[in-house]
């Protein structure tokens, strides 16, 4: 009784286990009972890290050219159909997390609960917790119906920690005829190259908006970034304005950041900036307008002109 | 003349009619606080709805889509409480041609995956399409399945999260985000895709468009008429068992920029080590 088996469908990037996937892994090995992980490709550059982590399988699905979403979805319904019972299944609440999830969800007939930040086991079932209204309400639900539960989780939920496991069993699982639900393939694969830490794991981000006035004054934020050995980062504003790629942004329907130092720089602190953000240790806030949200979270909120302020904090830090 | 004579010669089967949907959703305005139903903590959804800006995206690229094709139409499906129709009449006058809305109170409180049930039978209603279109997620409740979950409730490939989409030859071209970067993707039509904010400028609605949409057909039905059993929140297998407040982050210092604060902020970081 209780959770005994969990499955986590975990991501890969250059050979090893996302830090957000071994965070589910750690997470589920907490709840009781087996955790196996699912991942699309490869399984065996990853069965140690991933065993390392608690893990004691790994389901691998060789999809080819087909999307991984789709492809993962139908071998873990196969998988289940041909006997397989998990209690819950865990998906990090990405790109291809939210395929998966979706595409198994109908193939089941199960609801998902999606942008969780904890779960705990009630009796049999599973309680996630979501934030609502840009993390100012938590709201907590329970799953009613019957098992798997299927729940998505935004990064850096919880804190990823190894158990110091032996290396997962790999066992491949082939994907079952698609039908025309297989006909969309992936032609060419592009990886967007960034120097300098990664926005979500950078110690210092330095973020800009819509306040920076035209695409040109990007540079500054970049030249701080460098200067404080951070990422530079972005509000939705700007990136659906084409100033700078998808993946610099911080939001919502952004990268999660935490960092220790956050200086967000012409951003009036829209919710959907807020939620991506508001997890980080300290907040330096530059803003024009002394009424922005973003100056009430900040540590530090300067009521000012960027224009102005930026070039002479960058003078400073590059003056010592 | 020459370039045209070209397409002509090398690409006849472009020359055929387009017909896409758009999934759209009529939300809250976000500049209003949001809040709960006391009674069924479920997101309060009364007084006038607005179109999600996310979907104004979808709508343009279908309207673009269908002119690249030379004709076709573009058509909307929407659930909706009170028969709420702002936030559709919005996206007919950008140009979209009719709406399919499902209005029906025992809806209240449905799921995403009773949401794509329903939406999915409204897309049938209008016969389906070559392609259908939705943003990636919305902005109230930003679950982020239900395009997926609609593409397979009706069997049919997909794109999420595309951030380009073009049609050449009767086949769908994509990029689509992915943590590293993106991938180019083809898929045959019909498919579905789900689209990116800034994927493309939505236009103003004109004059002549708003004038215009105030005509144009929307065909409102319930779940009884979609064949869609109707399970509500409970039904769906969840239930909301705690809302608490989540601890609220402080104001810390708030200054005037004098020409000199800058040193404050550098202070600031030598405080914390950074520097």
């Amino acid at each position: 009784m209780g959770i005994s088996n969990i499955w986590v469908f975990a991501q890969v990037a250059n050979g090893a286990p996302t830090s957000g996937s071994l965070e589910l892994v750690t997470k589920a090995r907490t709840l009781g009972g087996s955790v196996s992980v699912w991942v699309a490709g490869d399984g065996a550059v990853v069965a140690g890290a991933l065993g390392e982590y608690g893990a004691s399988k790994v389901f691998a699905v060789d999809y080819g050219q087909n999307l991984a979403g789709v492809s993962v979805a139908s071998a873990m319904k196969a998988t289940i159909d041909g006997g397989e019972s998990p209690d819950l299944i865990m998906f990090p609440q990405s790109y291809e997390g939210r395929d998966v999830m979706a595409r198994l969800s109908v193939k089941l007939g199960r609801t998902v609960l999606t942008n969780s930040v904890d779960i705990e086991a009630v009796g049999d079932s599973v309680a996630a917790t979501t934030p609502i209204f840009g993390g100012n309400t938590l709201v907590t639900t329970t799953f009613t119906g019957g098992a798997p539960y299927l729940a998505a989780f935004r990064p850096k939920s919880f804190n990823p920690e190894a158990s110091g496991g032996a290396a997962a069993t790999v066992q491949a699982v082939s994907v079952p005829d698609l039908g025309a639900t297989g006909t969309a393939k992936i032609i060419a694969v592009h990886v967007e190259e960034t120097t300098g830490p990664k926005l979500d794991e950078a110690n210092v981000v330095v973020s800009g908006g819509r306040g920076l006035g035209e695409s040109t004054n990007y540079a500054m934020i970049e030249t701080l970034a460098k200067l404080l050995k951070g990422a530079p980062g972005a509000s939705r504003a700007i990136v659906d304005a084409g100033w700078v790629p998808y993946s610099y942004q911080v939001g919502q329907t952004g990268k999660v950041v935490k960092p220790s130092v956050y200086i967000a720089c012409g951003i009036s602190g829209a919710t959907q900036h807020m939620v991506g953000m508001k997890g980080s240790k300290n907040i330096i806030a530059i803003n024009k307008d002394k009424e922005a949200p973003i100056f009430g979270i900040a540590d530090l909120g300067i009521v000012g002109d960027v224009h102005k302020v930026l070039p002479k904090l960058i003078e400073a830090l590059q003056g010592r | 003349m020459s370039d045209r004579l070209c397409e002509t010669v090398h690409k006849p089967q472009e020359w055929r009619t387009m017909n896409v949907i758009v999934c759209v959703k009529q939300i809250p305005d976000p500049a209003n606080p949001g809040a709960l139903d006391a009674s069924s903590n479920t997101l309060k959804r009364e007084g006038k709805l607005i179109l999600d800006e996310s979907d104004s995206y979808g709508v343009e690229m279908a309207l673009q889509l269908v002119d690249a094709a030379g004709g076709g139409e573009v058509s909307l499906v929407s659930m909706a409480p009170n028969s709420e129709t702002a936030g559709l009449r919005t996206a007919l006058a950008m140009g979209a041609a009719k709406a399919v809305l499902v209005s029906d109170p025992a809806l209240q409180g449905s799921d995403a995956l009773t949401t794509a049930k329903i939406l999915a039978a409204a897309i049938q209603r209008l016969g389906g399409a070559d392609l259908i279109i939705a943003a990636t997620e919305s902005s109230d409740g930003y679950t982020g399945t239900v395009p997926e979950q609609i593409a397979e409730v009706l069997g049919l490939p997909s794109v999420t999260f595309a951030k380009k989409v073009s049609i050449e030859g009767g086949v769908l071209k994509a990029d689509r985000q992915t943590e590293e970067g993106y991938d180019e993707v083809t898929c045959p039509l019909p498919a579905l895709i789900s689209v990116t904010a800034g994927v493309v400028e939505p236009r103003y609605p004109s004059f002549k468009g708003i004038m215009a949409a105030k005509s144009k057909p929307v065909d409102e039905v319930t779940a009884a008429d979609l064949g869609v059993t109707p399970v509500g929140w409970a039904g769906a297998g969840q239930q909301i068992s705690n809302v608490a407040q989540a601890e609220a982050r402080a104001a810390g210092e708030v200054i005037e920029d004098d020409g000199e604060t800058f040193g404050k902020i550098v202070t600031f970081l030598e405080g914390l080590k950074v520097i």
